[in-house]
Parts: C-alpha cells; sequence; structure tokens
C-alpha cells in the first residue's frame, strides 16, 4: 500500500496556491514534479561534484564521472539491458528518436518503408518523415479503430519485405493507449525490420523490460519520470548502434582526430558529443531509485485505481465524452464535455487552480482521426488523491455551467 | 464615432463592476456569444488564424476611410475578447488603428489573453489587425 501523503510531502511545489485554489497538478503526461531528493541531487552536484567528466584526472572529475555512469548502469538495470554500453543519453526523448531516426536516413533506401502508428505524438513521426524525405523511403500509418487501439490485422498486413523500421509509443499521450509493443515487435521481426519504441509516457507507468520485448530501440524522458529536465535515455541494442553512423561531431565522440581523418570513439561515447547533461544525468538516477523505492507495482496498482475513479465519476457528467477507450489504458483521461472547446474548459479549470492539458497535445493526426480540436487531458502520477479528482469533476461541472 | 481610447475606456469601467474573476469570465463568455458570425463565404483558409489552442477567423474591408472587422472563433472564451477588440478597431480610422494599444485587456483583468504562451491565435489577431489597417492606410 502506497502512504500517498508521505509521498506528497516529497514534493515542494505541489504544495501551493494557484488563483487562491490549493494546486490540483493532472498535467503528468506533459512532465512531472521533482520530489525533494532529485531537486537535492541537482544541487548537490553543483555545490561538491561540479566537473567536466570522462577527460580529468583529478578528484572532482573523476567523482563527477563515476556518478554519472553510475546513473548508466541504473538506467541499464532499470530497462534490463544486457550491457551499459548500449545506453546513450540524450536531452530527452525527442533527441533519442532524432538520434536513430537520423542514423537511418544513411541505412534506408527509396524502396524501403518505415512505419508509425497513428497515435503517435509528433516527435515520433516528424523525425522519421525527415529521414524518409531525404532518403527517398515511404512513411506508412498503422492505423487505429474507434477506440483508439492499434488495428494489429492492418499492422500485419501493412509489414513486408520493405518494412526497415517501425516505429510505436508503448503509451500514447494523448488517449493513454497502452499498445501491445511486444506483439508489434515479433511481427516486425518477422520482416526483418527494427522496432523503436517511445516511451516518453511508459517511463512513469510501466516496467521497461528490453529483453523480454526485444526492442532494438526504447527511449524516456527523465522529466516524466519525476527527475529533470533536459535528460532522456536511449537503449540501443548493440548491433544496431554499431550499424548507426555518429549523431553529432565533437569532443566526448571521437577516438582520434586529424584534420585528414577522425576516428570515433566507441559506444556509448561515440552518440554523445560534448559535454553533456550532467547534473541531470545524476539526478536520473536519483529520480530512477526513489521510483524503484516505492515500487513500480504499487504505482500501477494506485494510478489505476485512480483513472478508475475518474473515469467513474467523470462519466456522470451529462455530456461526457471519453476520447480514447482502449481496452489496456494508463493513467491518461482524454474527454470533452458536449460541445464545450477544450480550451475554454482548460481557462476555466485554471481559474480554479487545476492544471489540465488542452488542445491537440502535440498528437493532431488523432485528433484529425477524431474530427475534433482538441480534448482536455488529465494525465495521473503518483501524488495525485481521489480527492484532487474530486475537484476536477466540481471544476469540469462549474465550467459546465458557466459555458452553457 | 467614439474614439479607440473612449471605447477602450467604456470596457474598463464595464469590466470594474467585477471584483471576482468569475464575473469578468461569465461577461467574456456573454460577449463571446453574441458578436455577430463571420460571413460563412469569410470564414476561408485565408482568414484563418492557427493558434495552437483554438482557431480565429478574421475578415476586414475597407468603407471609405475607416476598417470593418468581422470576426470568430472556434473557443467561446477567444470569441469574447474577439468581440472587445472588434468592438474597439472596427469602424475606427485606419491610422488610428495603427496607432493603438491593447493594454485595456491588461487593464480589466485578462492579460493571460493576450499572451503568446496562451497560443489562442488572438496576439496574431491582434497583429492582422494592424496588417490590414497599415495596408488600407497605404492606399490611400
Amino acid at each position: 500500500m502506497l502512504n500517498v501523503s508521505k509521498i506528497r510531502q516529497q514534493f515542494p511545489i505541489l504544495h501551493q496556491e494557484v488563483n487562491g485554489y490549493p494546486l490540483v497538478y493532472l498535467d503528468n503526461g506533459a512532465t512531472t514534479h521533482k520530489p525533494k531528493v532529485v531537486i537535492d541531487a541537482i544541487q548537490q552536484y553543483y555545490e561538491k561534484q561540479n566537473s567536466n567528466i570522462h577527460r580529468g584526472v583529478h578528484y572532482l572529475s573523476q567523482l563527477a564521472t563515476d556518478e554519472y555512469e553510475a546513473s548508466r548502469e541504473t538506467v541499464r538495470k532499470h530497462f534490463n539491458a544486457d550491457h551499459v554500453h548500449e545506453i546513450i543519453f540524450t536531452k530527452g526523448n525527442t533527441e533519442a528518436i532524432n538520434l536513430v531516426a537520423n542514423g537511418f536516413r544513411t541505412l534506408l533506401t527509396s524502396t524501403d518503408e518505415v512505419l508509425v502508428s497513428a497515435i503517435e505524438h509528433h516527435s515520433n513521426i516528424v523525425p522519421w518523415q525527415m529521414a524518409c524525405e531525404s532518403s527517398g523511403a515511404s512513411l506508412k500509418v498503422i492505423p487505429m479503430n474507434d477506440k483508439g487501439e492499434l488495428d494489429m490485422k492492418a499492422y500485419e498486413s501493412l509489414l513486408s519485405n520493405n518494412t526497415k523500421v517501425v516505429a510505436v509509443n508503448h503509451i500514447s499521450n494523448a488517449l493513454g493507449t497502452i499498445n501491445p509493443v511486444k506483439e508489434i515487435i515479433q511481427l516486425a521481426h518477422q520482416v526483418g525490420a527494427a522496432v523503436l519504441v517511445d516511451g516518453a509516457q511508459s517511463g512513469p507507468h510501466s516496467h521497461i523490460d528490453v529483453k523480454d520485448l526485444d526492442a532494438d530501440f526504447y527511449c524516456i524522458s527523465g522529466h516524466k519520470i519525476y527527475g529533470p529536465t533536459g535528460i532522456g535515455a536511449l537503449y540501443g541494442k548493440e548491433e544496431w548502434l554499431n550499424k548507426l553512423p555518429p549523431y553529432q561531431g565533437g569532443g566526448e565522440m571521437i577516438a582520434t582526430v586529424s584534420f585528414k581523418e577522425t576516428t570515433y570513439a566507441t559506444l556509448p561515447h561515440k552518440f554523445e558529443a560534448g559535454t553533456p547533461n550532467i547534473a541531470g544525468g545524476i539526478a536520473l538516477k536519483t529520480a530512477i531509485d526513489w521510483l524503484n523505492d516505492i515500487g513500480l507495482d504499487n504505482v500501477i496498482a494506485y494510478e489505476n485505481e485512480l483513472l478508475e475513479y475518474a473515469t467513474q465519476e467523470l462519466a456522470k457528467i451529462e455530456g461526457m465524452r471519453f476520447i480514447g477507450e482502449a481496452s489496456n489504458k494508463a493513467a491518461v483521461i482524454s474527454f470533452l464535455v458536449g460541445d464545450i472547446h477544450p480550451y475554454d474548459m482548460g481557462m476555466i479549470l485554471d481559474k480554479l487552480g487545476i492544471a489540465v492539458r488542452t488542445g491537440h497535445h502535440c498528437a493532431q493526426p488523432v485528433m484529425d482521426e477524431f474530427c475534433i480540436p482538441g480534448t482536455i487531458r488529465a494525465s495521473f502520477a503518483v501524488y495525485n488523491t481521489k480527492e484532487e479528482v474530486d475537484r476536477l469533476v466540481e471544476g469540469v461541472k462549474k465550467a459546465q455551467q458557466m459555458l452553457s | 464615432m467614439a474614439s479607440i481610447k473612449d471605447i477602450q475606456q467604456d470596457i474598463i469601467d464595464e469590466f470594474d463592476m467585477f471584483d471576482e474573476w468569475m464575473g469578468k469570465y461569465e461577461h467574456i463568455i456573454d460577449l463571446g456569444k453574441s458578436l455577430p458570425l463571420i460571413e460563412e463565404a469569410h470564414k476561408t483558409e485565408d482568414n484563418l488564424i492557427k493558434g495552437c489552442q483554438s482557431r480565429v477567423w478574421l475578415h476586414a474591408n475597407k468603407q471609405e476611410d475607416k476598417v470593418v472587422y468581422t470576426a470568430d472563433s472556434d473557443a467561446i472564451m477567444t470569441k469574447g475578447i474577439i468581440a472587445l477588440l472588434v468592438r474597439t478597431f472596427s469602424g475606427q480610422k485606419a491610422q488610428d488603428i495603427v496607432e493603438a494599444d491593447t493594454n485595456f485587456i491588461n487593464q480589466i483583468g485578462l492579460k493571460e489573453q493576450l499572451s503568446p504562451t496562451r497560443a489562442n491565435g488572438l496576439v496574431s489577431m491582434v497583429k492582422q489587425m494592424k496588417l490590414y489597417a497599415l495596408a488600407f492606410q497605404s492606399q490611400n
């Protein structure tokens, strides 16, 4: 059992008033707040450890390097990856996808195909569009049904020997759908395609086991799993990371440099040009350790309870329409009420101290599929409570009364 | 016709009647409901200003030396602010529109509505209103 009030005490930001009301923060799909231990880890780094890593023989440099590399090991363990050099630090999930998609520009040819799903956010669409544009490959879309689930039959029929990459999210940010990634990967591997799993939303809400999934690439953002912004992690199978060309050039990613020729560093440094976000990397470890201390199983069970309660209470509101009703869902409720525009609803909820996301959630194609301008999205984290769900429900009712 | 400044002052006085945000918002919502809609023929892609959160249509035409605006939005709060902007600027001389400011929105306590970060299309709409005025002015 989780002691939620004890967990809440660890988040300084939650204890404030917004527009005269105690803050209700339900925009965790955009970013989660940070527990005090993570904030302290950042401060401690700058107060006691700050130094550039991988290049100094002095004490502080060694210390910072050890801490940073310990974080890589923590991510490896968290992902259940075989090798620590299969973990690349990036500035976030988006950069991780760009790193891979950019590498594929040189591997794809004009007869090749890249598959993305209809429920991707822009970060897992645009980098692949760019890769297709420069290589001449084509982008195909795995459709969804009206519940917001991927059409697996259609997926199977899209797969062919021309399919080189399949890029899908583990959990949809706009709808909360949990995709059957293991099955998606198995099917893709039958035609020899590589699979990138975008774990931006799954990081805080599910176990990640790249070995069990047999994922070729898997990425997360630190700031969505209670860690700092500006840090993320990419897992890539060793053989794929060796195949991909470097992403950026600079210090750290080289073995030798002369004006005639440069040779690249081995993994993972080949993909980590320049001084990284050292403080972020170190604090990411703190965040993952914190999450694992609470226990992901506890988190998942509690968030499911919140999701169920919120769905049940919101459903009582007249005109309530849920967008995305997949049978397997995580911590996200997207909805509309009658013909109220999501922006109007969001403005009034904000005035009531309730933070939700409104709009297309950087997933315009998903909204186009449902023929709606956007949704109101409440997304939960481990520190949310049923009382906060009640505040949301009251807020929605108040807004409905004002707007109709 | 009253000057832009006078109309803006009227609006500030009108909003002074409400002590709380809720009254102000309800008033804006009422204004949003009452705005005469743009003619369907003018609700074109060309006249569309895409905000990340809401969409705005703006049409302008010149009547003698005055600029007449009609506008619409899919979000009612946005439409309410549009009603205030149209009330202030429509029927005014092009030069006066170009020179006018929109500070009255801050003064009525709805500053956030005209913030670029809201991405509701209103900032672009004000810019577009002024650009129309500037274009008509240079035709004179």
